[in-house]
């Protein structure tokens, strides 16, 4: 009988005998004693006197156990597989990280870490609300409107329609009752520019929203934001209540008679609610579904009010528009796209993490210079921008500018932040299916062609992924694509194709190989690939085997292992453990 | 708020409190309480940080929070200022670690070399 597990106790041996007696007598009890063996060893360590222990395989060090802290590691960790963290031994020291990259530039996150966001007072140090001040005092609101296009701020929200413009058509928009909203219901996967923002310079988000409503003539604003977000909407509510009291928000602010307050509404999830008119039918209290435009929210937004509706980021950029002048935030970026940009890298990248950037920057620097290149050191594949409505840029443009135009010009997007780098083990048919499943849960239902089209197109992809691609599968997902794109209302729909047909564009040899030579070429689709153990190589240790979760794997100690295809789930395990590397896959 | 000048009072007060000397405090401890600092035990941290300073009587120590400095894979992340000095960053602060840290860095006044994330 291979035991599942083994552990291995050391320390004085006086003091580890309770120890291992209860850790057996739990074992027992939990009916484990068959899968799990209990060993004893000379001291793992001489640094301190305690008991230790290791558990295989996963490796796991415990330290300073007594018999009561034994028996939870029993009942935790080897009954239901949650190594207990706190009594771990911690590795000693952290790697010092390198200088940091000098190509981030802090505008929309000078604050943030540097403040307590749960303190007015801190962020008044940092210059806060002196342009809310200011603009109240000494300007009028055209004065804002024209430094807002001088500074050609673009809406950082993903489409990058110039702010300037929709708080005009807003400000011309006839109406008693007029709103100014946030969007901070920040739903592409792996991003969190806005919560951080939301989360560590409140005030900034405030300010900005009180500026728009100020240059519109609304009283009332709005930040939606998800419910994911518990942090960020407590800090947001703090800020709110000191805003209150200081007289930043309410009644006669600076003695100027300007009234406005604002309110947190939370969103349940879905990740339509992101869209502008789907968001103000969840504010209403009315299902998120997006409504048909014209009219845009400007002309007949909440309760059919004018209102504006900006992103997290662009309101946060502009107190500082405002205090450094247009001309200093237009001197950043590119001819159309200015400013700076957050981004929050992921995936197969060595610094993973949320940056601010200015526009402009080649996609080759944020990934090398600022990310610290591709992990592992393997080959660069793409960059998914955009989130699961943009699309990839290939190595072929890595040199290419990051704004508006130029993503949009590869058939990709700005988005609100999302960079997932993609390496040379990343499957573009997977990968792609993967956005499509997200794209076809979140689709509201409300258009045909997105809500049965998405479908489809999950299907098709699905069956390539399984080894089940046909010929005309690729043209399939082509045509579906483009009438999912013209067919639907709002961006969900119209960018739900996006992924797909780019990285058919790009990597369409990926596709072909899974649907005529039945081949994987990057070796993740399980369907498509072997696990197998070289004669040569293998030592026969029998770890393989004993780690096996469904038996595929046979042998005799000593001699070269053999795995059933048939049985095999190709869950990568075996390769894992192999202390010889006699796993490779094909 | 009903002007521009009581803006700058409340301004020139926080930025004066900001001063150590200003509260008579020696050290300001900070602790990254975004979500990804709290999702690797911020919280834990900051309650050791407060009882560890209890135990040892020491109330000239300001303890406060700070939202995610962009590190997140070296949460929970700990930062200290004693004096007039600069700020130093720590990484990976789990509850063990901060006895020997607030010991070595806030009482000693030597900066603990071994957890901090940048030199």
């Amino acid at each position: 009988m291979a035991y599942r597990a083994h552990v291995i106790i050391s320390g004085d041996p006086q003091q580890a005998q309770p120890v291992t007696v209860a850790l057996l007598d739990e074992i027992g009890l939990l009916g484990l004693s068959n899968e799990i063996e209990v060993l004893a060893a000379t001291d793992l360590t001489v640094a301190t006197p305690s008991i230790e222990a290791i558990v295989y395989p996963d490796g796991v060090h415990y330290r300073d156990l007594t018999p009561d802290n034994a028996r939870l590691v029993a009942t935790e960790h080897l009954l239901k597989g949650r190594p207990v963290q706190n009594l771990m031994v911690q590795e000693q020291a952290v790697e010092p990280l390198d200088e940091p990259s000098t190509k981030e530039v802090r505008v929309v996150l000078r604050n943030v870490g540097v403040i307590n966001p749960e303190s007015i007072d801190d962020y008044i140090a940092q210059d806060g609300y002196a342009a809310l001040g200011k603009v109240l005092t000494e300007m009028t609101p055209d004065g804002v409107l024209a430094e807002l296009k001088t500074s050609a701020l673009r809406g950082r929200g993903g489409a990058g329609f110039p702010a300037w413009m929709k708080w005009t058509f807003a400000r011309n928009a006839p109406g008693d009752q007029k709103y100014v909203v946030c969007n901070g219901d920040e739903g592409d996967p792996g991003a969190f520019m806005n919560r951080r923002v939301l989360e560590g310079d409140p005030h900034s988000v405030l300010e900005g929203m009180a500026i728009a409503a100020y240059v519109i003539g609304a009283t009332q604003g709005y930040l939606y934001v998800r419910a994911e977000y518990p942090i960020a909407i407590r800090t947001l509510r703090v800020a709110i209540e000191q805003a209150r009291e200081y007289g930043l928000l309410g009644k006669d602010i600076f003695g100027t008679g300007f009234c406005f307050d604002l309110e947190v509404r939370m969103g349940a999830g879905a990740f339509v609610c992101g869209e502008e008119t789907a968001l103000m039918e969840s504010v209403q209290g009315n299902r998120g579904q997006p409504r048909t435009r014209p009219p845009f929210p400007a002309t007949s937004g909440l309760w059919g009010k004018p209102t504006n509706i900006n992103n997290v980021e662009t309101y946060a950029n502009v107190p500082q528009i405002l205090l450094n002048g247009g001309a200093w935030f237009a001197a950043m970026g590119t001819e159309k796209s200015k400013g700076t940009k957050t981004f929050a890298i992921a995936g197969k990248v060595k610094r993973t993490g949320l940056i601010e950037v200015p526009l402009g920057i080649t996609v080759r620097e944020i990934v090398y210079d600022v990310g610290g290149g591709v992990l592992n050191d393997k080959a660069f594949k793409a960059v998914q921008t955009g989130g699961p409505l943009g699309g990839c840029i290939p190595e072929k443009h890595l040199d290419m500018p990051v704004d508006y135009e130029s993503l949009a010009s590869v058939g990709s997007a700005m988005g609100s932040g999302g960079f997932i780098v993609m390496d040379e083990e990343t499957c573009m048919v997977d990968m792609a299916r993967f956005f499509m499943e997200f794209a076809q849960e979140e689709s509201c239902g409300k258009c045909v062609p997105c809500r049965v089209g998405t479908r489809k197109m999950l299907d098709i992809l699905e069956a390539i992924c399984a080894g089940k691609g046909k010929p005309g599968d690729i043209e399939a997902l082509e045509t579906l694509g483009r009438s999912v794109k013209i067919g639907s209302l709002c961006g969900l729909g119209q960018g739900a194709p996006n992924p797909v047909l780019s990285m058919i564009e790009n990597f369409r040899e990926e596709y072909e190989a899974h649907i005529y030579d039945k081949r994987c070429p990057a070796k993740v689709c399980r369907a498509l690939i072997e696990y197998k153990i070289d004669p040569e190589t293998c030592i026969g240790c029998t770890r393989c085997a004993r780690n096996c979760p469904v038996n595929a794997i046979t042998g005799i100690a000593r001699q070269p292992h053999v795995i059933d295809p048939e049985i095999c789930i190709r869950c990568g395990i075996c390769a894992q453990v192999c202390p010889v590397n006699a796993v490779s896959v094909e | 708020m009903k002007s521009l000048e009581e803006l700058q009072k409340i301004k020139e007060r926080a930025l004066q409190r900001r001063k150590l000397s200003g509260e008579g405090s020696r050290a300001r401890v900070v602790v990254a309480m975004g979500t990804c600092g709290i999702a690797a035990g911020a919280r834990d941290t900051m309650t050791a940080i407060l009882s560890e300073l209890e135990s040892r009587s020491i109330t000239d120590v300001v303890v406060t929070q700070t939202g995610c400095i962009g590190l997140c894979e070296f949460e929970p992340i700990v930062q200290i200022q004693v004096g007039e000095s600069d700020m130093v960053t720590y990484g990976k602060i789990d509850v063990g670690r901060v006895p020997e840290l607030i010991d070595g860095h806030v009482v000693g006044g030597v900066p603990v070399a071994k957890w901090q994330v940048r030199k």
